[in-house]
């Protein structure tokens, strides 16, 4: 367990991807079977069972801690498990007893030197205790003790003094004493008796684990069972992982992955040469999915039309639709993310509607009276812990498909866009389900054709549900299904964003390789208040700008500070002072959580506008104007419903 | 004899008048007796000031010859009279030449621990409890969420870590007076003996520390070295520097902070530190319970950090205490929070 914390410890606080890979990779190295199997599964969320509350956890330290210390802990700390790992007592401690070795004072009004006394004679106690504790330690005592064994003070720093000395030894004992020494829980053990445990044991079991952990084993441990991992890992990532150790294509371990289970010792003995290649024998397993590069104006020189096909780009969630029968001939349905995670359970109103085997490679959106809905309707739909019946019924659910990858037992990856487009059109037909269609192709005959397509989708064939297209696809005629994001075969090419004009308000600082540049930037816009004109903030960026320009706008930042909270800067934004930015979005919508009431979509910096004074920058009304136009389509949708 | 007859806070510092000085003065003062050199403690444009050897020399490295009218010198255990009191210096722990100071009037022991830490350093005097009978401690870590664990794991952490990144730098945030120092002996025992750089801020204390016979191993200067040269070393240098644009002659360093505020997650985030170490040179909670409790002082003043709940804690000991409301310690630490790097 202690491995797997400090695993823990240092990925949450690692902001790098590679660096990520780099101490998943060394912990499934040092750690054998089958507590890295846990580990991986606990990172990808496969492990099951009953979480603890906040409340029991609440429970455990205030039968062990001064209510009065723990409220100040918890308000100075300001997480609940973190603050519990951190106070918990040590074995045999009780909070009103003080250190274990030192007994506590006499609290009666005896005499200064009465006390003096007592305390001294005990202290002698104090000191037998450390050397026992010390004589049965494990081997890190050892350690330390061996470093102080070989340790030379020189002499000049050896105290003359004859004050008491005694705390040498019992510093060593307390120090050791973090070690406790019962042995410490392994993952496997944790895992394996969480899942079998009843609710009534589980107060004393977690009781004991935390007694027998250190601070980062018993902050890991509470993260583990309270459910709250959330340390900046996808599944994906530590799939990767897993893949890399292995020396094998991450597309491999994730095509097997539907039929591994906890603690993966058949995985792990293939990716150590020792085994077979695992047998996926899940009825409907993902496949990687294949996914397009942005084309850029200089590309299209290089490209004939002719060569390829070319699609709406909706706005919704990408998603693998597969159906396939298990040995009891009874059809299994899933739906994946593009990461291969199972989204089935957010989405039982389409399960019925995947009743033939095969897999679609589509997209999710809502769809009302035959409309597809924007992305910000969808949004509405997705992340729900419970999937109410008026949630189904107010955000029915729609599969437009764009491709087929099997049919039946047939794998048709092999085979080019062109074929496997027939194949789709004829499955999507046999389907015959009002919830599953094609999605349409767009004719051209140029590039300049496309281009005006991809510019008025509505009049180009989308119709009304052009409100929903984000851009144009194009995909080349003979492309095979090629997992991962090959070169050349299919172009995502994005309608043009939103553009506004907004003002540098606060810069913070960036982290890892940008931890010495102000990286992150809250912008504004104008708008009018009691006190005349003023910017509010409407969103933050951190990407779009060259390394160059980060290097000016961090100059600018240190130069032009006007106050500084933390690791924030204040940035001087008046009329006649401060900077532009050209900041490029993808839609609006309404926020509380922010001041101007409007949150933006992957919202980047497009350009700086050094050329324009603050003054000129945008309006919140030019927002505002934006977001009713979204607001208006959506009640005239929803009001005909 | 009352203890607040010979001991009072006032706003220049814990003034002393039946001996006719002040313990560690924030403003100038006729006569000063210092309990180490860190800034918030020792500072420059006393009269007459009184301390270890180490902590003058630490002094004038840092503000310059004339940085009193005169100095005195005094080691551990000597005992001198001043005024009606007598005074005696005691291993603090907490870094080089830092002392508490007993002072002592008639019948009644005071003692001014300064900043303290009772485990050990091997870059300074082990720190010795004193009876008495009222112990004056600091609180910087008086929350019974900072333990700080062993220091030699923190260590093995850091040495890990340049084991799986031999193309990274690894920057160490550590203060320059006596945590520095303290780091690099442990990293030191715990095997590893190539080269570390430090940054210019601490060469000079360093290679005091160094004169003073403890051996800190090979030291060079990050100063004209190349960037590749800096791939898979340890750096050391001051926690505001390591989230500085000096940070930027390193090939993708890993910024560490050895700290003991490190045991607080959002404190370690909040500084963009990648990987804390918790690693301190004051007392944790169990340290400063047990330490009161070894000096036997049947009252106790808290000063300088998480004062509530120490006093709290002392009360349900049946202890008489009280927060002392010094101002103007602290401030070396929190500045040196990497915080800010100025542009210049």
């Amino acid at each position: 367990m202690n491995r797997f914390a400090a695993l823990l410890d240092r990925l949450a606080y690692e902001p790098g991807r590679n660096n990520k890979l780099r101490l998943l990779e060394a912990y499934f190295r040092d750690v054998g079977d089958p507590d890295r199997g846990y580990a991986l599964a606990a990172l990808t969320g496969a492990l099951s069972f009953k979480h603890a509350k906040p409340g029991l956890i609440r429970d455990l330290i205030m039968e062990r801690a001064d209510p009065v210390l723990f409220a100040l802990s918890y308000d100075y700390v300001g997480d609940l498990s973190e603050t519990v790992a951190l106070m918990w007592p040590k074995v045999g401690a009780n909070y009103n007893e003080s250190f274990p070795g030192y007994p506590p004072p006499q609290p009666s009004p005896a005499s200064a030197f009465a006390r003096r006394r007592a305390s001294a004679d005990k202290r002698g106690e104090g000191a037998e205790r450390s050397r026992e504790l010390t004589a049965n330690s494990n081997s890190s005592i050892k350690d330390t003790a061996a470093a102080h064994a070989t340790l030379s003070v020189p002499s000049p720093l050896v105290g003359q003094g004859g004050g008491y000395r005694g705390l040498d030894a019992s510093e060593k004992a307390r120090s050791d004493n973090l070690h406790n020494s019962p042995p410490s829980p392994t993952l496997t053990e944790v895992v394996t008796t969480l899942r079998t445990l009843g609710k009534t044991e589980l107060p004393r079991q977690l009781a004991r684990w935390l007694d027998e952990l250190d601070e980062t084993g018993r902050w890991a441990l509470l993260k583990l069972v309270t459910g709250a991992m959330r340390i900046g890992i996808s599944a994906r990532l530590a799939k990767t992982a897993a893949a890399n150790f292995g020396a094998k294509d991450p597309h491999e371990v994730e095509l097997i992955w539907p039929g591994l289970s906890p603690p993966y010792t058949d995985l792990f003995a293939w990716l150590e040469g020792r085994g077979d290649k695992p047998v996926n024998l899940d009825p409907a397993p993902f496949r990687p999915v294949m996914l397009a590069h942005a084309i850029e104006d200089a590309d299209f020189a290089a490209l004939d039309p002719a060569d390829y096909v070319a699609e709406w780009k909706w706005d919704g969630i990408r998603v693998q639709a597969v159906a396939g029968r298990d040995a009891l001939d009874h059809l299994q349905v899933r739906l994946y993310s593009r990461t291969g995670e199972d989204i089935t359970n957010g989405f039982p109103d389409l399960v019925p509607s995947l009743h033939l085997p095969g897999a679609i490679d589509g997209e999710l959106l809502v769809v009302r009276d035959g409309r597809v809905q924007s992305f910000n309707v969808l949004q509405q739909r997705l992340n729900r812990k419970v999937v109410s019946p008026k949630l189904i019924k107010e955000f029915p659910m729609h599969l437009r498909a764009y491709d087929l990858l099997a049919d039946g037992d047939n794998d048709l990856r092999e085979l080019s866009f062109a074929e496997r487009r027939e194949k789709l059109e004829a499955f999507v037909s046999k389907l015959d389900d009002s919830r599953i269609d094609l999605s349409p192709t767009i004719s051209f005959e140029s590039w300049e054709s496309l281009r005006d397509a991809r510019a008025d989708p509505s009049g180009a064939g989308a119709g009304e549900d052009a409100e929903a297209v984000e851009g144009v696809m194009l995909k080349r005629r003979d492309a095979p299904y090629l997992p991962g994001r090959p070169k050349g075969q299919w172009w995502k090419w994005k309608r043009d964003p939103h553009i506004i004009d907004a003002v540098l308000m606060y810069a913070q600082r960036g982290h890892g390789k940008r931890s010495s540049f102000y990286s992150d930037y809250t912008f504004g816009v104008w708008t009018a208040s009691e006190d005349g004109e003023q910017l509010v903030p409407v969103g933050k960026a951190y990407f779009g700008f060259t390394d160059d320009e980060l290097l000016q706008i961090d100059r600018f930042v240190r130069r032009n500070t006007t106050e500084k909270f933390g690791p924030v800067r204040h940035v001087v934004h008046e009329p006649h002072q401060g900077l532009v930015l050209e900041v490029a979005f993808e839609g609006l919508q309404r926020s509380t959580r922010h001041k101007s009431g409007i949150a933006m979509r992957f919202p980047r910096i497009n350009r700086l506008r050094w050329d324009k004074p603050p003054r000129d920058a945008d309006r919140l009304e030019t927002l505002e104007k934006l977001l009713n136009q979204d607001a208006a389509e959506k009640l005239a949708t929803s009001g005909s419903h | 004899m009352r203890p607040q007859d010979i001991l009072i806070p006032t706003p220049a510092g814990l003034c002393c008048k039946p001996g006719n000085f002040h313990i560690d003065p924030v403003r100038p003062v006729e006569r000063a007796v210092i309990t180490h050199g860190h800034s918030d403690h020792a500072r420059a444009g006393h009269g007459a000031v009184l301390a270890t050897r180490e902590t003058l020399d630490i002094m004038r490295l840092r503000y310059g010859e004339n940085f009193a009218g005169s100095t005195q010198a005094i080691r551990y255990g000597e005992e001198i009279r001043l005024g009606d009191v007598r005074i005696k210096l005691h291993p603090a722990g907490h870094v080089l030449g830092s002392a508490q100071i007993a002072v002592s009037c008639r019948d009644t022991c005071i003692v001014a621990s300064g900043d303290y830490k009772d485990v050990r350093d091997p870059t300074c005097a082990p720190f010795e409890a004193v009876t008495c009978d009222v112990f004056i401690t600091e609180a910087t870590f008086g929350l019974p969420v900072f333990r700080h664990g062993n220091a030699a794991g923190e260590v093995k952490k850091l040495l890990a870590s340049v084991a799986l990144f031999p193309e990274r730098a690894h920057l160490v945030g550590a203060y320059s007076l006596g945590k520095a120092q303290r780091v690099i002996a442990l990293i030191r025992e715990a095997g590893y003996d190539a080269p570390i750089f430090l940054h210019g801020a601490m060469e000079k204390i360093t290679r005091y520390y160094e004169a003073q016979g403890i051996p800190l191993g090979e030291l060079r200067p990050v100063r004209g070295t190349k960037k590749a040269d800096l791939a898979g070393i340890i750096t050391l240098a001051p926690p505001s520097a390591t989230s500085d644009i000096w940070t930027r002659r390193f090939p993708d360093p890993v910024t560490a902070f050895a700290s003991g505020w490190m045991r607080v997650r959002a404190r370690a985030r909040q500084g963009g530190i990648e990987l804390p170490l918790v690693i301190s040179d004051h007392a944790d909670w169990d340290g400063l319970t047990a330490t009161i409790a070894a000096t036997g002082a049947g009252e106790i003043w808290v000063t300088h950090g998480q004062e509530d709940a120490l006093v709290h804690w002392c009360q349900t000991q049946g202890l008489a205490a009280r927060p002392l409301d010094l101002v103007g310690y602290g401030d070396e630490e929190e500045s040196e929070m990497p915080a800010e790097g100025e542009y210049t």
